[in-house]
């Protein structure tokens, strides 16, 4: 965990209410996939809790969707201006059970970690397949960035504008997988939980005090106890999951 | 050369700055950060006789300088804080510490005490009878004199230790309180615990804490801190631990001069991890600018 201040050098709405950001600073305590930073913004009293979509050396990229106070403030700040920005936050994900041909399935605001996860699990060798499900054509984001890892990728949209009609449990019918991991709204979770044959790991988001562990703001009840959804998670196992 | 240097019910302290129960954890997530030893002492996680997980979430909701929390005091249990928690927090912490303990019913507060007092490095005992987001214990101890009385005879019972009882705000007179804690037996008071508050989310139209309401902490709270300070310390002898919405090293002088003669750091902590110890740093600056060569010197100077 380190508290360093990060360079906005490029922020740009890449979808319908959704920008990516990409920050230049000091990277070096983001060891995983799955783990987020937390950033102060000028006359918030909270940071606020973002997932890593992306690193390469000094540049953190970030995905989010301007949905509240928070969010709104960081889509409409400047180039050049700096975030003072906690890195290093949350378990992140375990790319040693993947299997050689692990289902990433995002969903939303989910997707954006399944990217540096993408990336990871390419690195090491391993083909996985994606779903990006979204609500509408012009929610949809990062398919042609996936597809440039040259993976096979499904995008759904609820209302059917674009990719398979549906949720993203729709688009898993006959896909072999060996394991799976996935981020994206509750109830998705809960069908991707319901319908996965496999063992996987799910990304959780819980609304937060300090991220890094101190404040028991947001525990949840595990079969392997109580888990701090930003320190002993975001990301936990399927086996320990109580709904 | 300024001195910072602070005694606290006997225990000299190299300043007064004290990480405040429940943003602090067990101190080590901040050893990791950095030497917390550069503490005055800290306040560890309020602690029950039996383990609680708390309240559902959303526990946490923001509000304008400041936030709401209602975690339900979730702790592991007395004996698991004795047997895991303490002996972690001991390895990156040399100084006496302070255990604040919270209970459901006399027996758990006295019970919970008891177990703590056979640790050799506790300092101070911090008696919480105040926490607002629990259901029949807790604050409501706290907002009556004779039962924060009844609940400060009964831990004095089984403990040598310096008690210091912390205090609600949520109460029509805390100095009548105030008063019945040094009644009863108590070394010190801490003040003010959080303001019971809400807040409403526009969109579902209903509180956005799962528990409804919350403790109000962070810096929109200290000028309720500052008062209640200035007033408890004109009614007792005994000691103030002051606290409320506290960030900078200014702050600490503000709640000194009102009588406070340690200051708890608590909300801050969660927005900058090294708060504590920036204001630490930052307290001979600012000494200096309103020339201040001793901390103690200033206790209650505002009156």
């Amino acid at each position: 965990m380190k508290d360093t201040y990060f360079t906005l050098i490029k922020n740009e709405k890449i979808a319908s209410n959704t920008y990516l950001s990409v920050l230049e600073g000091d990277t070096s305590d983001i060891t995983a996939s799955g783990q987020f930073v937390n950033i102060k913004l000028d006359g918030l009293y909270l940071r606020r809790p973002i997932s890593v979509c992306d690193v390469e050396g000094d540049r953190l990229t970030i995905i989010y969707k301007a949905v509240g106070v928070g969010t709104e403030k960081m889509a409409a700040t400047s180039v050049g201006e700096k975030w003072l920005t906690l890195t290093g936050l949350g378990n992140g994900y375990d790319l040693a059970k993947s299997g050689h041909a692990p289902l990433l399935i995002g969903g939303g605001a989910g997707v954006p970690p399944m990217y540096y996860l993408a990336k990871k699990l390419v690195a090491e060798g391993k083909t996985p397949t994606v779903i990006l499900g979204f609500g509408k054509a012009d929610e949809v984001f990062f398919k042609e960035e996936f597809e440039a890892l040259s993976l096979k990728v499904l995008v759904t949209t609820v209302d059917g504008s674009e990719g398979i009609k549906g949720f993203v449990t729709d688009a898993m019918d006959g896909l072999d997988y060996t394991y799976f991991y996935t981020c994206g709204p509750e109830p998705m979770l809960k069908a991707v939980y319901n319908k996965t044959t496999t063992s996987g790991q799910f990304s959780f988001e819980e609304r937060m005090g300090c991220g890094f562990g101190a404040c028991m703001g947001c525990t949840c009840k595990t079969k392997y106890g109580y888990k701090r959804i930003c320190r002993d998670g975001p990301v936990l196992e399927k086996e320990e999951i109580i709904w | 050369m300024v001195n910072t240097k602070v005694k606290l019910c006997g225990i000299e302290l190299d300043n007064p700055i004290i990480p405040a129960s429940g943003t602090f954890g067990f101190g080590y997530e901040f050893a990791e950060l950095y030497d917390i030893n550069i503490l005055g002492s800290l306040s560890f996680k309020g602690t029950t006789l039996e383990p609680r997980f708390g309240n559902p979430c959303p526990r946490i909701a923001e509000c304008d300088s400041g936030m709401l929390n209602a975690v339900g005091l979730q702790n592991p249990g007395v004996d698991k804080v004795i047997a895991e928690e303490l002996p972690k927090l001991r390895q990156v912490f040399k100084k006496p510490s302070m255990a604040n303990v919270s209970g459901f019913s006399l027996e758990e507060y006295v019970e919970t005490v008891r177990k703590l007092d056979t640790v050799g490095d506790i300092g101070w005992f911090e008696v919480n009878i105040s926490c607002p987001n629990v259901h029949g214990g807790g604050m409501s101890f706290g907002t009556s004199p004779e039962m924060a009385e009844t609940v400060t005879r009964a831990v004095r019972e089984v403990t040598k230790k310096p008690i210091i009882i912390k205090l609600s705000p949520n109460v029509t007179d805390i100095v009548s309180i105030a008063k019945a804690c040094e009644a009863g037996g108590a070394d010190g008071v801490s003040l003010i615990n959080t303001l019971m508050g809400m807040r409403i989310n526009l969109k579902t139209r209903k509180p956005i804490i799962a528990n409804k309401t919350g403790g109000f902490s962070g810096p929109a709270i200290k000028p309720v801190a500052v008062r209640m300070i200035y007033q408890v310390y004109d009614a007792v002898k005994i000691p103030i631990v002051g606290m409320g919405g506290v960030s900078t090293a200014e702050d600490v002088i503000e709640l000194m001069l009102a009588g406070a003669t340690a200051v708890e750091v608590g909300a801050a902590n969660l927005v900058n991890p090294y708060a504590s110890r920036d204001i630490i740093l930052d307290l001979p600056r600012a000494m200096e600018k309103y020339g201040i060569k001793s901390l103690e010197e200033i206790i209650g100077g505002a009156h």
